[in-house]
């Protein structure tokens, strides 16, 4: 009895040292959940104002043709995959990998990997990995976006994939994220549907060549703002997992501690029992 | 002279945003400067040092470089989407010097990346140009003496 009285102990103290831990990383990723949030806010204003610009330009050119805009018949696919580097964010990485796997319908894809988790479990399914990103930090900067932007534009351009779309989970609320999936390439043209308004900007030097300079720098765009999006989604995820292992840590600990007092009397009953026995049997 | 708001974004955040009266700044076509009224327009940059004019009376001058993005003119609305953008303040002189070097020993090279390194040299060129231009103003003296 006694030695089973020890161990509830030592359970005890093991769960609240647990408990501790993650009730840390809660605060943590609270915390940088919030700085993540006003990171994707920041990066709002130059995403709509190159949105505006390129719509001005469908709108005013609407035969325009680059590379980045034709489409053709879809062969191979690419997926560009955004996960963590790290676990302990509950579904979250398993949410994005699962909408990559009803999406290409079991067909063979090519994938860019950003995020070590995602990159490891592609590595263990033996996929085709074009390229790889990690880690990626808690700060994904517009430079790691330039260099994700480039793989998959190479990839589209030189005819690996014929299709390249951005697989991220994107937060709709501080405490719900849904994995989205958006084409990327080839990039869909802007509808113009709008009259244009006021007076036609001029494109110069021409608007072939400002649409050359304005494709990638959208698609650019387009991922950072998924990552700071993703990122702050991870963190949400991470301190809602984090929120309920403390919490599972908190009942787990009540239950134990029942269990400790229940042995505790058991073996103070017994000693009793013994110490009533031993006086009867002197009589 | 009349100002029009001018707005400086970059793709992590918005940089300025401010009434302005005259810029000078360098597209892909050459050299262009930026009044009020002027038409709306829309054109790629090259990595370029920006001369702002803040002020009717052609004070509150500031300088910043930009590595490349876009100019967008509408009526009352200027907005410069910088790919980076810097105040000439904050530019490490040494650095911009040796990423110069750097370029230039690369494009000596023929092995190398020459498309890539063009456009550092001319990042590194649009930096020290924004520095030149802050010291005009603001006197040769100063920065030296704060190196001294």
């Amino acid at each position: 009895m006694a030695q089973n009285l020890k161990e509830i102990r030592r359970r005890i103290k093991s769960v609240q040292n647990t408990q501790k831990m993650t009730s840390a990383m809660k605060l943590v990723s609270a915390a940088k959940l919030r700085r993540a949030q006003e990171r994707a806010n920041q990066a709002r204003p130059y995403a709509e104002a190159l949105r505006d610009v390129l719509e001005e330009l469908a709108k005013n050119a609407a035969s325009l043709r680059h590379p980045l805009l034709t489409e053709r018949p879809v062969v191979r696919r690419g997926y560009i995959v955004l996960t963590s580097d790290r676990g302990l964010c509950g579904p979250y990485n398993a949410g994005v990998l699962r909408v990559v796997q009803r999406e290409r319908q079991g067909q063979e894809a090519a994938l860019v990997a950003v995020g070590k988790k995602g990159r490891d479990i592609f590595r263990r399914r033996k996929e085709e990995i074009l390229a790889e990103f990690t880690p990626i930090g808690d700060n994904p900067s517009y430079l790691l976006a330039e260099a994700i932007g480039q793989e998959a534009t190479a990839a589209f351009l030189s005819g690996r994939v014929d299709q390249v779309d951005l697989v991220w989970a994107s937060s709709v609320s501080s405490v719900l994220s849904r994995p989205k999936v958006e084409q990327l390439l080839p990039v869909v043209r802007p509808r113009s549907d709008q009259p244009s308004g006021g007076v036609v900007p001029l494109f110069e030097p021409d608007e072939e060549r400002v649409l050359a300079g304005l494709l990638p720098a959208y698609v650019n765009g387009v991922i950072y703002s998924a990552l700071v999006d993703a990122k702050a989604a991870e963190h949400a995820a991470r301190m809602l997992a984090m929120d309920s292992a403390t919490n599972n840590a908190g009942d787990l600990i009540r239950s134990l501690i029942l269990l400790r007092n229940r042995a505790r009397q058991a073996a103070i009953t017994s000693e009793i029992a013994e110490i009533v026995g031993g006086a009867a049997a002197l009589e | 002279m009349n100002s029009y708001q001018l707005r400086v974004v970059t793709p992590e955040r918005p940089f300025y945003e401010g009434p302005c009266t005259f810029m000078i700044l360098r597209t892909e076509d050459g050299e262009i400067g930026v009044l009020h009224g002027h038409t709306p327009l829309v054109s790629p940059l090259v990595p370029t040092a920006v001369d702002l004019r803040l002020e009717s009376d052609g004070t509150g001058r500031r300088f910043l470089a930009v590595s490349g993005g876009f100019l967008e003119v509408r009526p009352e609305q200027v907005t410069l989407l910088a790919r980076t953008a810097e105040w000439a303040s904050e530019i490490d002189r040494e650095r911009a010097e040796a990423a110069l070097e750097r370029a230039e020993a690369q494009l000596a090279d023929p092995a190398s990346d020459r498309v890539r390194a063009q456009r550092a040299k001319r990042r590194a060129e649009a930096r020290l140009k924004a520095l030149a231009l802050e010291e005009g103003v603001s006197g040769p003296g100063r920065r030296q003496a704060q190196a001294g």
